[in-house]
C-alpha cells in the first residue's frame, strides 16, 4: 500500500473513531482512559523509530514528553496560545532537542548511549525543577476555558479526538520511515553499523533524522498533556513510567515493524487502564515488569515476531 | 579506467595505542596486491583507515581515479564509497536480519550505483548464481561460504573501482576459501577492478596476487615485487611456517 493511501486511511479511521465515540459514549472516563492509551501509542511508535528501527535504546522518553508539555506551558503563560500552536511548538522543540542530543550522543553505542539518554533526562528534570517561570517543583496550571471547540461535549472528548489524529499521524510516519530507503538504511545501522558505513550509508545523517523524528513525535504526545490534566508537575511528567512503557510496549508488540508498538501500546496501555481502576495504580509497573520478563524469554521479537516468525522478516505489504 | 591507491607515512591507532607506524604502500592500476600478515598486525585497521572508519593520526591516503587525485584522510566513509572504493569487511559483516535482496540494495546506497540498481542486481546474480535462488532468505541464515559471496556481491553493488577485501578466508573451509579467492580474481578481471586484499592464508592469496606486502606490527617489513618473491621470502617463511 502506498504511503499516501495508508496515511489517508489512518487519519480517516482516527476521525471516524473520534466521531462515533463522541456521539455514542457519554462517560468522560472512557475518553480519559482512551486518551492515555493513544498517548502511549504515539510514545511507543516514536521510541521505536530510534529504538526498534535504528537499534539505539533511548531511556529518556520522559524528557522528550516533558519538553512537549513544558513548551505548551510556556506558550500558555506567554499568551495563552491556541492548542494547535502548542502542539506544533512542542513537536518542534522536542525535535530540535532530539537533533542536538543525537549530535552529542550518537558516537556512543549500545548501553553507553542508553546511559547518556537517561542522564539527559535527569539534567532536564533538574533544570525544570529549578525554573521558576514554569512553576519549578510546584508545577503549573493550564486551564482550558470557555466551551469545547468543534461542538464537542467536553474538553476531554476534544483532546481524545486530537490524540487519535496524532496517533494516526505518528503511525503513518513510522510506516513511511520503515518502508522507505531511509528505513532500509536504519535497519542496516541496527544490524551492523560498520558494514552500513562501508556500504555507503550516511550513518550519522540517518541517525540524526531518526533522533529528530523520534524526539519530535514524543514532544507532540506531551504537548497536549497539560491541557489534559490541567496541572503539571515535574515528577509526574518526568516519571520513569513513560520511559519504561515506551520501551516495554514496542518490545511486547515487536520492534522491527511499525505495527509492533501499536499492538503493544493498545494491549499494555489498555491493560494498565483496567488494572488501575480495578486493582491499584501501583500494580502498573509491576505488571509491565512481569510482562517484559515473559516476553523476553518466550517471544523476544514480540507479538509481531511471534506471528511472522521462522526466517522471514515481518513486514507489511 | 585508471584507478590506483597510494598510502604515505600512515599512522593510526585507537586512543593511545598505536597500531600502524609510518606505513606506505601502493596499489597500481589494475593490480591485485596482497597484504599478508597474521592476526593483530594492523591489516584491518589499515582497511578501516582507507574507508574512513578509523581516522589516521598522520599520513596521506590518496586514491587516483580517472586522473583525479582524492585525499581520503578526513572524508566520511559514505563519501569514500561514493568515490568508488568498497570494502568487503573481515567476518563479512552482513546485515543478518535483512534479506539477500535488501543486503544488496544497501550496497547500492551510492547515488551513482542507485541509478543502475536493476542492471547491477542482474550482474550480481549472474556472477553469483547461488544468490539468485535465495533472494528472500535472511542473510544470517545462510552458510559461511554463501555469506562471503553475498559480502562480495554487496560490495559489487556500489559499482566500485577499487575493491578492498579484508580476510576473505576467515571461517571458511579450505575448499570454500579457494572458491572465494577464485571469485575475487574473476570479479577483478570482469569489472577491471584494482584490488587490495588483506589475508593470512599465504598459499591462497599468492594464487591471485600480482605482488604483495608483509605487514608486521603495523609496519611493512617486506615488499615482494612478484608472487615468486613473496613465496620465497625468508620473512614470509618465518612468519607462516615458523622456520
Amino acid at each position: 500500500m502506498k504511503t499516501s493511501s495508508f496515511t489517508a486511511i489512518a487519519l480517516c479511521t482516527a476521525l471516524l473513531v473520534a466521531g462515533t465515540t463522541s456521539a455514542l459514549v457519554t462517560n468522560d472516563y472512557f475518553f480519559s482512559a482512551s486518551y492515555t492509551v493513544l498517548q502511549f501509542v504515539v510514545l511507543a511508535t516514536a521510541w521505536n523509530i530510534l529504538g526498534g528501527f535504528t537499534g539505539y535504546v533511548n531511556f529518556g522518553s520522559a524528557a522528550f514528553f516533558a519538553l512537549g508539555a513544558y513548551s505548551s506551558i510556556v506558550l500558555d503563560k506567554l499568551f495563552e496560545a491556541p492548542i494547535t500552536l502548542s502542539i506544533l511548538s512542542g513537536t518542534a522543540v522536542a525535535a530540535l532537542v532530539g537533533l542536538g542530543m543525537g549530535y552529542l550522543t550518537l558516537r556512543l553505542r549500545g548501553v553507553f548511549f542508553a546511559i547518556a539518554t537517561l542522564a539527559f533526562a535527569e539534567v532536564l528534570f533538574t533544570f525544570v525543577v529549578n525554573w521558576d517561570y514554569v512553576g519549578g517543583a510546584r508545577g503549573a496550571y493550564v486551564v482550558l476555558q470557555g466551551r469545547p471547540p468543534l461542538g464537542f461535549r467536553s474538553f476531554v472528548q476534544f483532546l481524545f479526538a486530537i490524540m487519535a489524529l496524532m496517533a494516526a499521524g505518528a503511525v503513518a510516519i513510522a510506516r513511511f520511515v520503515q518502508t522507505s530507503t531511509l528505513g532500509l538504511g536504519l535497519a542496516a545501522i541496527r544490524d551492523d553499523e560498520v558494514a552500513a558505513e562501508c556500504s555507503g550509508v550516511p550513518t550519522l545523517r540517518l541517525k540524526l533524522v531518526s533522533t529528530t523524528v523520534s524526539g519530535g513525535l514524543m514532544g507532540m504526545a506531551g504537548a497536549t498533556f497539560p491541557y489534559f490534566l490541567s496541572y503539571v508537575e515535574p515528577h509526574g511528567v518526568f516519571s520513569l513510567s513513560y520511559a519504561v512503557n515506551s520501551i516495554a510496549m514496542p518490545l511486547i508488540g515487536g520492534m522491527y515493524d511499525w505495527a509492533g508498538p501499536v499492538i503493544g501500546a493498545l494491549l499494555l496501555g489498555g491493560l494498565q487502564q483496567v488494572l488501575q481502576v480495578n486493582v491499584s495504580a501501583d500494580w502498573n509497573l509491576f505488571l509491565v515488569g512481569a510482562l517484559l520478563v515473559v516476553f523476553v524469554t518466550i517471544a523476544p521479537h514480540g507479538i509481531m515476531g511471534w506471528t511472522f516468525r521462522r526466517g522471514r522478516r515481518a513486514r507489511p505489504t | 579506467m585508471a584507478s590506483s591507491l597510494r598510502i604515505d607515512g600512515l599512522r593510526a591507532g585507537y586512543g593511545s595505542v598505536r597500531v600502524i607506524h609510518d606505513l606506505s604502500l601502493r596499489v597500481g592500476e589494475g593490480e591485485t596486491v596482497a597484504l599478508l600478515g597474521t592476526n593483530g598486525n594492523g591489516k584491518s585497521t589499515l582497511m578501516h583507515c582507507i574507508m574512513g572508519v578509523v581516522r589516521p593520526g598522520a599520513g596521506r591516503i590518496v586514491a587516483k581515479l580517472d586522473g583525479i587525485e582524492h585525499d581520503l584522510a578526513g572524508k566520511a566513509p559514505h563519501q569514500i564509497v561514493q568515490l568508488g572504493i568498497a570494502l568487503v569487511p573481515e567476518g563479512r559483516h552482513l546485515f543478518p536480519r535483512l534479506t539477500v535482496d535488501e543486503n544488496l540494495l544497501l550496497g547500492a546506497h551510492r547515488s551513482d550505483a542507485r541509478r543502475r540498481i536493476a542492471e547491477n542486481l542482474e550482474l550480481c546474480f549472474e556472477t553469483f548464481p547461488a544468490l539468485a535462488q535465495r533472494r528472500d532468505q535472511l542473510a544470517g541464515s545462510m552458510s559461511g561460504g554463501e555469506q562471503q559471496m553475498l559480502a562480495l556481491a554487496r560490495a559489487l553493488m556500489t559499482a566500485p573501482r577499487i575493491l578492498l577485501v579484508d580476510e576473505p578466508s576467515v571461517g571458511l573451509s579450505p575448499l570454500l576459501v579457494a572458491q572465494v579467492i577464485a571469485k575475487i580474481e574473476e570479479l577483478k578481471r570482469r569489472f577491471g577492478l584494482t584490488v587490495l586484499m588483506a589475508e593470512q592464508n599465504l598459499a591462497q592469496a599468492i594464487r591471485i596476487a600480482d605482488r604483495g606486502y608483509v605487514i608486521v606490527h603495523g609496519r611493512i617489513e617486506f615488499e615482494g615485487a612478484s608472487r615468486e618473491e613473496l613465496a620465497k621470502n625468508d620473512l614470509v617463511k618465518r612468519l607462516y611456517l615458523g622456520l
